[in-house]
């Protein structure tokens, strides 16, 4: 078992790793332009934002939002393509058990998320002084919301019979769930019933999590949004063994 | 011996309500070298995918080596080696890490897996191109990739659909011959070609499936002694009669050096060329226009030629 899932592991981290100017550059960029033009340009008329200025407010959100894409974009393509080509029968016919299959994949995600969100942080520190108010705390809802993604990503994989069924839903699900989460502000300043539409939003959570990690400032109570993120974490890795032992879009 | 496979009213029904296979029985003896042969659709590549894990069967039962794949998937894996129809590797990766990876899954560590993927590859004649991404080899390339990685974990039985597709007559011959001396080794292989010569020549019994059932499950001896007729081409250097005696066997002058003799199964070659020997013909070359198994082949499936 170990061995089947540092296979799986290794191989999606080398396929990352060969076309790194399509999967780790381009996440480092965009969040410095997104510091540069939100934080730093308008950050200075903006102000501060729960008692934070503007341009560290943004960071959390901004790291937090390459980790859920790149983990996400991981392994939607990864298991998608495997789908595409037929190489995931390479797994199939072997006796690798479904959740060693899950394993490998998530583990994938999670490491292409944590190398652009560790590349995205070191940029950000080079530029901007701040200090990490919980190590723990940044690192478990980071670790947390690269698995759900990761999963989410899955999930996707298995459904989609065509490219355009893995680009639909980070376009039309998760960007906007990403840029309602209050990644560039905060819910306080929203009024009363779109906060309460916020509460539904599971990214809400992970980037107050994830800002109470990194500044010390939170809207919601923590044990709140570690539960939430495990819970669906347990939906999640429910749901794709299910699929995996069914063999939906993998074994008529 | 026991039997490698045994196959007992597998049934599979796709969603459209297509009826792929029908209850089909079949057995492989452990060490065989045994042809399944069938028309395109005849469903040769579903019950190959079914065996393998890769499609859900409808209803039957399947055994290898004793084992039942209900209730042993995973060690009925670890027994066979699949080299399927269609290129089935990521095109980007490099071979020698398709063979490394593929050992991996089965729980072979890099260290060992290096070491067979070398043998393998070397075996293939692919070791200079190891650094390669598979999409830039050739067809026949691929083939023998997948050849190799059907045995990166020494699987007993080794399932070949379609092997030698596109491949070329040399590099056929040599993958015919390793394939003999697997065989000789000990490993099973049961072989879907459409080349019925490649059947003929390489495998001791034989199913023919159609359209769903198996006609046809017996030695390849047995089958080819069924030909009742079989029509050969004889070329003489020299000019051939106007008139030919014809007592045991019928023949028609194509032109001045050619004659088409049909042979019924009573009837050997030997008898023929010392009759046409008797009336001063000497005979220089002798082809078949037809392959023996194809006959039967057309014949079992209703094939049309």
């Amino acid at each position: 078992m170990w061995i089947a899932y540092k296979t799986i592991v290794i191989k999606e981290i080398l396929r990352f790793s060969r076309i790194w100017v399509q999967t780790i550059f381009p996440p480092i960029i965009t969040t410095l332009l997104y510091l540069l033009i939100f934080g730093g340009l308008m950050g200075q008329r903006i102000g501060l934002m729960q008692g934070v200025d503007y341009l560290h407010f943004i960071i959390p959100g901004v790291i937090l939002m390459t980790v859920i894409q790149n983990s996400y974009a991981n392994t939607v393509a990864s298991f998608f393509l495997a789908k595409f080509n037929h190489s995931i029968e390479e797994i199939l016919v072997s006796p690798v058990p479904y959740w060693v299959i899950l394993l490998g994949y998530v583990s994938g995600g999670v490491a292409r998320g944590f190398v652009v969100g560790m590349g995205v942080f070191f940029t950000v520190s080079f530029f901007v002084d701040f200090e990490i108010y919980s190590i723990p705390i940044t690192l478990v809802t980071f670790l947390l919301t690269a698995i759900l993604f990761s999963l989410a990503g899955f999930i996707n994989a298995v459904f989609a019979q065509s490219f355009d069924d893995i680009s639909i839903v980070p376009t039309f699900i998760l960007m906007p769930m990403i840029y309602l989460g209050g990644m560039f502000y905060s819910v306080e300043i929203l009024p009363e019933f779109w906060q309460s539409v916020s509460q539904f939003n599971p990214i809400y959570y992970m980037v107050d999590s994830f800002r109470l990690g990194l500044l010390g400032v939170s809207t919601v109570d923590f044990t709140i949004s570690l539960s939430m993120l495990l819970a669906m974490i347990i939906i999640l890795v429910t749901m794709s063994l299910a699929l995996l032992k069914k063999g939906v879009n993998i074994r008529t | 011996m026991s039997a490698a496979l045994s196959i007992k009213s597998l049934t599979k029904i796709y969603a459209n309500n297509f009826y792929a296979l029908k209850a089909i029985d079949l057995s492989v003896e452990e060490g065989d070298f045994f042809a399944l042969l069938g028309s395109n659709g005849a469903g040769k590549t579903t019950a190959i995918g079914i065996i393998c894990g890769l499609l859900n069967k409808t209803q039957g039962d399947i055994q290898i080596l004793g084992l039942n794949q209900n209730t042993h998937t995973n060690d009925i894996k670890r027994l066979i080696g699949l080299m399927p129809q269609e290129f089935n590797f990521n095109p980007f990766e490099p071979i020698e890490e398709i063979l490394i990876n593929q050992a991996g899954y089965y729980g072979i560590s890099r260290a060992d897996a290096k070491v067979q993927t070398e043998i393998l590859l070397k075996k293939m004649q692919l070791w200079d191109k190891r650094a390669d991404i598979a999409k830039s080899l050739s067809g026949g390339m691929k083939r023998r990739l997948m050849l190799a990685r059907a045995l990166v974990h020494q699987p007993k039985i080794l399932i070949l659909d379609e092997p030698t597709a596109g491949v070329d007559v040399e590099i056929r011959r040599s993958m015919w011959s390793y394939l003999k001396e697997l065989n000789r080794s000990g490993v099973t292989i049961i072989l879907t070609t459409h080349y019925l010569e490649e059947a003929e020549s390489l495998c001791r019994n034989i199913a023919i499936l159609n359209e769903g059932k198996v006609v046809e499950q017996t030695s390849m001896k047995k089958l080819l002694a069924k030909v009742s007729h079989q029509v050969l081409i004889l070329e003489s250097l020299s000019v051939l009669p106007e008139r030919i005696k014809q007592t045991q066997f019928s023949c028609e002058r194509l032109d001045d050096y050619t004659l088409q003799v049909t042979l019924e199964s009573n009837t050997s070659i030997t008898d023929v060329l010392q009759s046409l020997s008797k009336q001063g013909i000497s005979v220089d070359h002798i082809r078949s226009t037809q392959n023996r198994l194809e006959i039967l082949f057309l014949h079992l499936t209703n094939t049309a030629v």
